[in-house]
């Protein structure tokens, strides 16, 4: 927490192209905003502002921006993420073999405590073709939530969305009690500074360990 | 790759992102490439692993260093200026929300040997061992004058013409004393040697004033300068986000990409047996070989150490400047430490730099006098490079090329050739006073 700033809690998209990475994000972000806020073609970081266990949360979602089209996203996509939220399509079989591709990049890059979360997305679609045995045995094996969803319909969003936020912050109270103890913790340090505009001059005062 | 574009940009370094963010942006086409499989060319930050790939080949990082993911060691070690042009450029574009910044801690100069805190408050002026009595009065004298001097206004202020004077007359006319020049042209104004004394004072007193609002940008703060967590790698991968967020396409690892010529023109670019077709090219130094004359070179010395630089107050972050004339050389020689809070290196490390123009033919012994102030190093690796700049600006061969990164200690000659590369292309300046103007994210 910053100083009575809300908490920041970073969610990165991962997973094939048309698989629904950004519907999802613009599904669970729209719904929350005013009906009149649109979203544009090429947003790609979208907020929302969130209570989770009564405490106010701002969820910084992080879309791909195309960039794993030809495998090119940086490390500084994954850099400090909270969580990952992973996604395949349920029609489509390429797209939830590659899943297992995207879980050892996210070993390789982010943090050891990044919540990895899997969404079967496109659920109202009627020709599936990954069976659901095998993606929640798959979820189970990688220790990651597994939910289905529908960007469309917005199937399973809100329980997705409330169980990652909550399993971040229970991750991150066991971080700061490691941290009170004078473990060495990962993530976000202290006292960054707020380059936002010309005539900002703040800076963070400190930040407990996230 | 079979495509079409507006423009091609090779080389994933600070300057080519800068400028494929900004092109994206304007709603051009982009199609940008890196031969590495990694962001940052010139300008990456390198992981242990990385770093031994590149300098010991063969060979595998000591365990006692700790993990190599935790690593990040910049190739072109540079500060930003709070202040200065690229944080400008940073907010302009917004790209700052991908970042986090933090103030470098101390800013340092060498004085006959010693290190010497670089005054930064009036306060601290009068406490300052650098100046005696009398000359503290001629300096608060001078930097009164030079805070009240507008830039943007062409006439003569208080009796002096700074466009018109040298900055020799304008230090004479203070009566301020060889030290105080001394310090005032390399620790404020940050010249790297001392050809800006017989040329107009204008440009020097506006480097003086950056330093300033730089250092008064932020509360709190003990140096002008800000530097990402992370380490700058951070920077170019942000600019590239920008520019895929905008519709630009990234391929990295493209060993063999070639710029195509046609009756002179840059009309393309190859990569294993396609071609992508664009109406200008954009790229570093080394993808135009017959197109860049080598100006100078520059050495730098990267340093892991288990230990912050000595005489800095503990430091985690430091810049220390050895003025030219301290050193008997032509040219300033910097050092710059950052550590594990600004995550560069596992807790209990320190990663220094120290760099210079080269003037002899033995370069790493140029450096001895900034090494000798580091204390144990534990590992040291050192490079010379070649710094190119374009034969042409590019309006008739569509070949818009940047220039290497120097020796400076931070952005502001970098800031200066992108936006110069941006007008070259663009054919209009890039406003800075507007922020982000396509306004097209939702945040």
């Amino acid at each position: 927490m910053y100083g009575g700033q809300p908490q920041t809690i970073k969610v990165v998209l991962l997973g094939e192209g048309r698989v629904g990475k950004t519907s999802l994000a613009q599904r669970y972000v729209r719904s929350s905003f005013n009906e009149g806020q649109a979203a544009t073609v090429q947003a790609a970081f979208f907020t929302k502002a969130v209570r989770v266990q009564g405490q106010e949360i701002e969820v910084a979602l992080w879309d791909t921006a195309g960039q794993e089209k030809f495998h090119s996203l940086g490390p500084i996509y994954y850099r400090d993420a909270h969580a990952a939220l992973l996604v395949f399509d349920i029609t489509d079989t390429d797209s939830f073999k590659r899943v297992k591709r995207w879980v050892d990049e996210l070993h390789a890059m982010a943090g050891e405590r990044c919540q990895l979360v899997i969404a079967a997305n496109k659920q109202d679609l009627q020709h599936r073709s990954v069976s659901e045995e095998e993606a929640q045995e798959f979820a189970a094996s990688q220790g990651a939530a597994y939910f289905q969803t529908s960007a469309k319909t917005g199937l399973g969003l809100e329980e997705l969305f409330t169980a990652l936020l909550s399993s971040v912050l229970d991750s991150l109270k066991d971080q700061r009690l490691h941290a009170a103890q004078g473990m060495q913790t990962t993530g976000r340090r202290h006292g960054g500074l707020v380059v936002a505009s010309q005539d900002s001059i703040s800076e963070r005062k400190s930040s407990t360990c996230c | 790759m079979d495509t079409d574009y507006d423009a091609i940009v090779l080389g994933t370094g600070l300057k080519e992102c800068i400028i494929s963010g900004l092109l994206s942006v304007d709603g051009l086409k982009v199609l940008h490439i890196d031969r590495n499989n990694y962001y940052g060319g010139d300008s990456a930050s390198l992981n242990l692993v990385q770093l031994w790939e590149r300098f010991r080949p063969g060979q595998t990082p000591p365990k006692s260093l700790g993990s190599s993911r935790d690593y990040n060691v910049d190739m072109v070690p540079k500060f930003l200026m709070a202040n200065g042009n690229l944080v400008k450029v940073l907010v302009h574009t917004d790209v700052v929300k991908y970042l986090e910044f933090k103030s470098v801690d101390g800013s340092y100069v060498v004085n006959k040997s010693r290190m010497e805190k670089v005054p930064a408050t009036d306060m601290e002026a009068l406490r300052s061992p650098l100046l005696g009595l009398l000359e503290k009065n001629r300096v608060r004298k001078f930097l009164s004058y030079i805070q009240k001097w507008d830039p943007s206004n062409p006439a003569p202020q208080g009796g002096l013409d700074l466009q018109r004077m040298s900055m020799a007359e304008l230090y004479k006319y203070y009566a301020v004393n060889e030290m105080t020049v001394d310090f005032i042209g390399h620790a404020l104004a940050l010249h790297t040697n001392d050809q800006y004394m017989h040329q107009p004072a204008a440009p020097t007193a506006e480097k003086i004033k950056l330093y300033y609002t730089s250092l008064t940008r932020f509360e709190g703060t003990k140096s002008p300068y800000i530097y990402p967590m992370y380490g700058l790698g951070e920077l170019p991968q942000a600019f590239a986000r920008l520019s895929a967020v905008y519709g630009g396409t990234y391929m990295l690892a493209k060993p063999d990409a070639k710029v195509v010529y046609e009756g002179g023109k840059a009309v393309g670019v190859t990569s294993e047996n396609e071609t992508a077709k664009a109406k200008l090219v954009v790229g570093d130094p080394s993808y135009f070989p017959d197109k860049v004359r080598k100006t100078s070179q520059v050495v730098r010395a990267m340093c892991l150490m288990s230990h912050p630089i000595p005489n800095t107050d503990n430091s985690h972050s430091v810049q220390i400047i050895l003025p030219q004339k301290q050193v008997n050389r032509k040219s300033d020689i910097y050092v710059f430490c950052c550590s594990y809070s600004h995550n560069v290196a596992p807790k209990d490390k320190w990663i220094a730099f120290v760099s210079t123009t080269v003037e002899t033919s033995n370069p790493e012994q140029e450096l001895s006098s900034g090494l000798a102030l580091l204390g144990v190093i534990d590992e040291k690796f050192v490079e010379v490079s070649d710094l190119y700049e374009p034969l042409s600006d590019g309006k008739q061969d569509k070949c818009f090329i940047s220039r290497g990164y120097d020796a400076t200690s931070h952005f502001e000659t970098t800031a200066n050739d992108v936006l110069d590369m941006y007008q070259r292309i663009q054919g209009r300046p890039l406003d800075l006073s507007e922020k982000d103007p396509s306004k097209t994210q939702t945040t």
